[in-house]
């Protein structure tokens, strides 16, 4: 395994010297989401091949593993011993890996009340992109030796090194699960997930769509069913199916084709007026959005800011827009550094966040 | 520039009470609650506004002065030990909740803060700040913030990288960052987990919007003896093992139950090897479920005496024992040095042992107390600082024990940060380039290193000089901090 690190370093240390860009390729489950790799005769590095889990003791809470690792197969691993990984990563596809879900950063249902990637890792191992192979965290539960590098590789979309290994925690599933649902307006949803949230209840997702509020409840049997007496709502059959097909936008609304925003806002932000369709997530928190034709991005960036969020364009069926939302200008300033310092030669996945580091390279 | 001239500049925007620099109103700010560090700022400012922080920064920046921020001052690694030529900046004016928002589930309050205070004003609302420091009574959300503070409820509900959701950041110019933001995630890369945990080197958190979740239901303690320490720790990996993440799990060794029970009579088996605390809090039926399985894996793992806390006061006593473990040790020993190595937990038993054949090595007692779910050992070595060369002794000791840690695949520090006081062992604990990504980090914010100098990050020069792989500690008793 040596060999494949000792082979990702030298190519890195070539791309360096020529300027070649490189398009680090995992299995390619997200190379739909984000800005396209910036720059002419983009070199395409597949990663994919470094795999395998390293370690993996369940009573420690902690899996190690390396980032071409397929998610499947992990999370395969993970189940055996009763165990998930509690973000609950979309895959997109059977190929999804360990690396490409902690560069994009995504998590799922259960992101609101256990979590998010960036909440569970602990540690890397990561090539910079001068090929340096360097280790940030470890593999325990806490640690606050030396700045946080670890976690601000997540959502980092590989611009900041190529991913080798990564540990993160993980926690036992569920005792039970139940899916309930309701019907209500969107008001009335957004509300009611709130004052939920706020109240010692065992609800692990939330799903508003088509004036049905969805809910999960998970722990002990005795606790589900109590809290879904207090709730109230029909048991939904097929939960588990229903959850996995919001995780994994296999979910009707996901499929029309059109142009889909990601809207992460303040939970209590009442119903945002937008032409198109919306599904909710979160307690509120994530509103996706199926626009239709003519509405333009600053349209919806100006009304996620005014909901204390941003939006993200993240599949684009027409659209041409900037995929990220537009960051303020000293916060960009510290991107452009921070983008240097770990990459001084700007090849890894360069403009793949923002185009401004491609700028900003250019013009030194 | 004179001191007088920059007392002058300060007095300029500041009342004349809050720029302190006679000899005796320094002294109070000599040190944090590591006290083995002790060093006078040349200036000690106390802001009430964010404009007037702004305004500190922009004249430390132009006559590039170094600052050391300090919230309540009650850190354990000499993070906010004072600069001999720097402004020493509290923070601790800045103490407002500015905004509470239950439907939310956030509240918005300024760095001066108490930890406490956040829960207390939240409590109405059915509703808490979940990282519980020990020292949550005192400390301040901002230096919670600087540290990345756990407690003993970190292993379910996070540390404070997990509880927080937007900072305001001056940098060392003065210029405001938003970091973070109202929703769940934001955009670009996560600078909030970059500053959470960053020790001041990086800018001036000004304002911290934090999570709320419901107080539990309910809370019940399970109180397990063993006559080996062994047994305790697979117990405790038993209870993981079973699916459980209890909402607290603490382990006390032998000489720290003594301790305790001559000092609180909690009722504490006095037999016992080691002590489990195990926690579990959340909905009525969730609780009673949960306290049942541990019961049993307690038994099955030969647990000689198990209690179960009946009511609140009954849980409280439990604990009341382990949080009286640091001023018990004050009541066996003149003086104690808290270490802070976190390790994975299968090493456990190896690591104790360890510890203690350094402590019949070195001459010094040593009390363990261990949080036990996530793994982070908080071993207080008993000395007397009157006897000489006894604290050089137990700086030594405390030294061989974080390497012992890293060795076992761990860390130096879990929760109590790098500071001045393990800076020689980050050369232990990260190789040459690790090290110089740090300092790259810190000149992407700071490039002139006037925030907190000479923490957190030790130059090369430093490692080289410790010789790369072994650190001879004592050699230095108190190094001398980079000049600028």
């Amino acid at each position: 395994m040596q060999i494949l690190i000792d082979h990702l370093a030298t190519t890195l240390h070539t791309a360096a010297e020529r300027k070649t860009p490189l398009q680090i390729h995992g299995g390619g489950s997200k190379a739909f989401y984000g800005n396209p790799v910036a720059g002419e005769n983009v070199d395409v590095l597949d990663v994919a091949t470094y795999s395998g889990i390293i370690d993996y003791d369940p009573t420690e809470l902690v899996v190690t593993a390396r980032a071409g690792t397929r998610l499947a197969d992990l999370e395969a691993k993970l189940n055996q011993q009763g165990q998930m990984l509690a973000f609950e990563p979309p895959h997109f596809a059977a190929a999804a890996t360990l690396g490409g879900c902690v560069a994009t950063g995504l998590s799922g249902p259960r992101r609101a009340s256990a979590g998010a990637v960036r909440d569970f890792v602990l540690g890397v191992r990561l090539l910079d992109g001068m090929g340096s192979d360097l280790h940030f965290g470890g593999q325990v539960m806490k640690n606050v030796a030396g700045y946080d590098v670890s976690r601000l590789q997540v959502g980092a979309m590989g611009t900041l090194g190529i991913l080798l290994e990564v540990s993160l925690k993980v926690l036992p599933q569920p005792q039970s699960e139940r899916t309930v649902r309701m019907q209500m307006n969107e008001t009335e949803a957004i509300q009611r997930v709130n004052q939920w949230a706020g109240k010692p209840l065992p609800i692990s997702a939330s799903c508003f769509c088509e004036g049905e509020l969805t809910v999960r409840l998970s722990g002990a049997e005795s606790a589900v069913h109590a809290a879904h007496a207090k709730l109230g709502g029909e048991e939904l059959a097929e939960g588990k199916s229903f959850w996995e097909s919001v995780r994994e936008q296999t979910h009707a609304f996901f499929q029309s084709g059109k142009t889909l925003w990601r809207l992460s806002i303040k939970s209590t932000t009442p119903p945002v007026s937008l032409p198109g369709q919306q599904l909710i997530e979160w307690n509120g928190a994530l509103r996706w959005l199926v626009s239709d034709e003519g509405v333009d991005a600053e349209t919806i960036r100006t009304v996620a800011s005014n909901a204390a969020g941003h939006a993200t364009l993240f599949r684009s069926g027409e659209s041409r827009a900037e995929v990220f939302h537009p960051l303020a200008p000293g916060m960009m300033k510290i991107h452009r550094l921070l983008k240097q310092k770990f990459d001084p030669v700007g090849i890894l996945n360069h403009g793949r966040l923002y185009p401004e580091h491609l700028n900003a390279n250019q013009s030194r | 520039m004179s001191l007088q001239t920059l007392v002058n500049q300060l007095r300029s925007f500041l009342p004349p009470e809050a720029v302190l620099h006679e000899t005796e109103d320094l002294k109070p700010y000599e040190c944090d609650a590591l006290s083995a560090y002790r060093q006078l700022p040349m200036v000690v400012v106390l802001p009430r506004t964010e404009e007037q922080v702004i305004k500190v920064l922009q004249l430390c920046h132009a006559m590039k002065i170094p600052i050391v921020a300090r919230g309540a001052g009650t850190g354990l690694s000499g993070g906010a030990l004072p600069h001999a030529e720097g402004v020493l900046l509290s923070l601790a004016r800045l103490n407002q909740i500015i905004a509470v928002e239950p439907l939310a589930r956030m509240a918005r309050v300024q760095p001066g803060v108490r930890n406490l205070a956040i829960s207390e004003a939240a409590a109405p609302y059915g509703l808490h700040y979940a990282p519980d420091p020990s020292s949550q009574i005192a400390c301040s959300i901002g230096g919670n913030v600087a540290e990345n503070s756990g407690g003993v409820h970190c292993l379910k509900y996070g540390l404070t990288v997990h509880n927080i959701l937007k900072l305001r950041v001056l940098t060392i110019e003065g210029e405001c960052l938003e970091i973070g933001g109202e929703s769940l995630d934001s955009a670009g890369y996560d600078l909030l987990a970059l500053m959470t945990g960053s020790e001041g080197m990086l800018g001036i958190v000004t304002e911290i919007t934090v999570k709320l979740i419901p107080v539990p239901e309910q809370a019940q303690l399970v109180m397990a003896a063993f006559d080996d320490i062994h047994k305790a720790g697979n117990a405790v990996a038993n209870v993981i093992g079973a699916g459980i993440i209890p909402a607290g799990m603490e382990m006390m060794d032998k000489i720290t139950i003594h301790a305790v029970e001559e000092f609180l009579h909690a009722g504490y088996d006095l037999d016992a090897a080691a002590i489990l605390l195990c926690e579990s809090d959340g909905s009525t039926e969730e609780v009673a479920d949960e306290i049942g399985r541990i019961q049993a894996i307690m038994q099955q793992s030969g647990a000689i005496k198990i209690s179960t806390s009946r009511n609140e006061a009954e849980r409280l006593s439990f604990w009341a024992g382990r949080k009286a473990a640091f001023p018990a040790a004050g009541r066996v020993s003149p003086d104690y040095y808290c270490m802070d190595g976190t390790i994975p937990r299968k090493h456990l038993a190896d690591v104790l042992c360890g510890i203690e054949n350094l402590s019949q090595a070195y001459g010094l007692r040593c009390m363990n107390v261990f949080h036990a779910g996530d793994g982070n050992l908080h071993p207080l070595i008993l000395y007397d600082a009157n006897q000489p060369g006894e604290l050089e002794k137990t700086e030594e000791f405390g030294s061989k024990i974080l390497e012992m840690c890293i060795r076992a695949g761990g860390t130096i520090t879990g929760e109590h940060g790098v500071g001045m006081e393990k800076i020689n062992q980050m050369c232990l604990q990260f190789k040459t380039r690790e090290l110089e990504m740090f300092h790259a980090i810190k000149a992407t914010f700071d490039p002139e290193g006037l925030l907190n100098p000479g923490k957190a990050v030790p130059t090369l020069h430093r490692c080289a000089e410790l010789g790369a792989m072994h650190v001879h500690r004592g050699e230095e008793k108190f190094p001398e901090l980079p000049r600028l």
